[in-house]
């Protein structure tokens, strides 16, 4: 499903995020990416979603190969990925239910076929009664089960995960990963980049370590 | 088609929610747009009822020739003979004395008074047009015929009127040119309102495009919002212009009527405000789309 083949990333001043990183994750897999701050987790992952261009190498994800793909075509690459972040990015002047509509309406689904799969994300994400709620009453644990239910609503394809459980205590931490194990078991492929791999030990992942932006296991 | 049809809707109703919230600058916003429009379209306004009125009136200069009541039939034959050797002199029409008494009697509707004065008062008289394109001739032939032998008295009619319709050709002009500066500033205020717009909703922006947004469905509202607030700064310049148009007309209503019976300054035509709502609504979305252009590209996912 997703392909990592030699992947460099290096910043302007010289410094090496990833150096010919190799690896694959198949459909319905759940892979972590661990390491130390600046392993070059986070990098990978804005790699894969086209949000930055690898210096060398190729990533390829589903037969497309993202790393030389024309700026046209990345918006619909994007909608085959669900996005968590873990900053959230919530819209903080938007109800919950607007925040997890958003990827309908950049796909152009009616406003009742929206409305029904944003109710039957959030009640997934154990969050139907919050649907009108600003994000800002919500607590950490909440926030962040609402940006898996923006990223799960469209039922993308790949989830890629940045730092899911970061911040959350391990009640939430433990709800999160059951999450993204129930998507995983139901097809989805999940990329996850984490400094906490202990978290997702019920899930068991397949884990790819890196280090100084190089593979180590 | 539906989708996109629901696309454009739902730009549309964003770009709805966008003037409304909040409310206050959209509406100084519409304010300045519209201030902006209303200037011009007085300007064209004045100059168009100015053409009318110069129409109503005989804009064509004549130069009378009265002559003296002792004058003879040679000494008057004299006088014709001058003129029509003139080159100011295009044509030349004698009015005799009996003739002018007459058209006094009905005309003027003093015919009681006249009949009242015994004798005919009034002198022979030539009327002479000037030739197209000679606008001084006529000046020229009214000095020399001052010295005429039984001219007793020579005056130029309808200059002033001349002159008005050349003030009016100014006038649109300068409508025309206000027009397109102020154009330029409404373009201006619009691109900087989207500006505004976009920098307040960067973080909107940017998830936007981490979700898969292309930039059309990013830049559509956007670009509704620059229609809407051009269209509605249209409609409040209009506005302006009719509130100001009624308050002329009631406060120069009686100066107006005795400028050759016009019963009042007109309105802005259907088809002028058409024009300028259009306009106004084409130059928001043009404003608008420049700004989205050149500040969409800045906000890249982080």
């Amino acid at each position: 499903m997703i392909t990592i083949d030699h992947v460099s990333k290096r910043y302007p001043g010289g410094r090496d995020a990833l150096r010919q990183v190799s690896f694959t994750v198949a459909k319905g897999e759940m892979v972590l990416l661990t390491g130390h701050s600046g392993a070059g987790k986070t990098t990978l992952l804005r790699l894969v979603a086209a949000i930055e261009r690898p210096t060398a190498g190729t990533i390829t994800v589903g037969g497309q190969n993202v790393s030389r793909m024309g700026n046209r075509g990345i918006p619909y690459l994007r909608r085959n990925f669900g996005l968590v972040f873990q900053d959230h990015k919530l819209l903080h002047d938007r109800s919950v239910f607007e925040n997890v509509v958003l990827p309908l309406r950049v796909t152009g689904f009616t406003a009742r076929e929206a409305a029904s799969r944003v109710r039957a994300a959030l009640d997934k994400v154990g969050l139907l009664a919050r649907e009108r709620d600003n994000p800002v009453t919500l607590s950490g644990g909440e926030r962040q089960r609402v940006c898996i239910a923006r990223a799960i609503v469209h039922r993308p394809a790949i989830l890629l995960a940045d730092e899911p459980t970061g911040n959350l205590d391990a009640d939430n931490a433990r709800n999160i990963v059951a999450l993204l194990d129930v998507f995983r078991q139901v097809g989805a492929t999940i990329l996850v980049a984490t400094h906490d791999a202990e978290a997702f030990s019920a899930a068991a992942p397949r884990v790819i370590t890196l280090s100084a932006g190089a593979f180590v296991a | 088609m539906t989708r996109w049809l629901a696309n454009h809707a739902r730009a549309l109703r964003d770009a709805l929610d966008r003037l409304r919230h909040p409310l206050i600058p959209t509406a100084l916003s519409v304010i300045v747009i519209g201030s902006a429009l209303a200037l011009p379209l007085l300007l064209h306004l004045a100059a168009r009822n100015l053409a009318t009125l110069s129409g109503q009136l005989d804009a064509e200069p004549q130069l009378t020739l009265f002559l003296d009541t002792n004058a003879t039939e040679t000494e008057t034959e004299a006088v014709a003979r001058l003129l029509a050797r003139h080159p100011a002199a295009s044509t030349v029409r004698f009015v005799t004395r009996a003739e002018a008494l007459a058209d006094l009697r009905t005309s003027a509707g003093l015919g009681g008074s006249v009949d009242d004065l015994g004798r005919n008062p009034l002198p022979d008289a030539f009327v002479v047009t000037g030739r197209e394109g000679d606008p001084t001739g006529l000046e020229t032939l009214r000095d020399e015929a001052a010295s005429w032998r039984k001219v007793e008295h020579a005056q130029l009619d309808a200059l002033w009127a001349r002159k008005l319709a050349a003030t009016v050709r100014v006038g649109r002009v300068a409508a025309l040119l206000l027009a397109s500066l102020l154009g330029i500033a409404l373009t201006a205020v619009t691109f900087n309102t989207i500006r505004l717009q976009i920098l307040g909703r960067r973080d909107e922006i940017e998830l936007s495009k981490l979700i898969g947004a292309t930039d059309a469905f990013i830049r559509r509202p956007f670009l509704y919002f620059g229609l809407l607030l051009g269209a509605g700064g249209g409609l409040a310049g209009l506005g302006m212009v009719a509130l100001a148009v009624a308050t002329l007309n009631r406060q120069l209503s009686g100066a107006l009527l005795l400028l050759g019976g016009v019963g009042g300054f007109s309105g802005p035509a259907i088809s002028d405000a058409a024009a300028v709502v259009g306009v106004a609504a084409g130059l928001g979305w043009f404003g608008a789309a420049l700004s989205v252009g050149r500040h969409l590209r800045r906000f890249e996912p982080s």
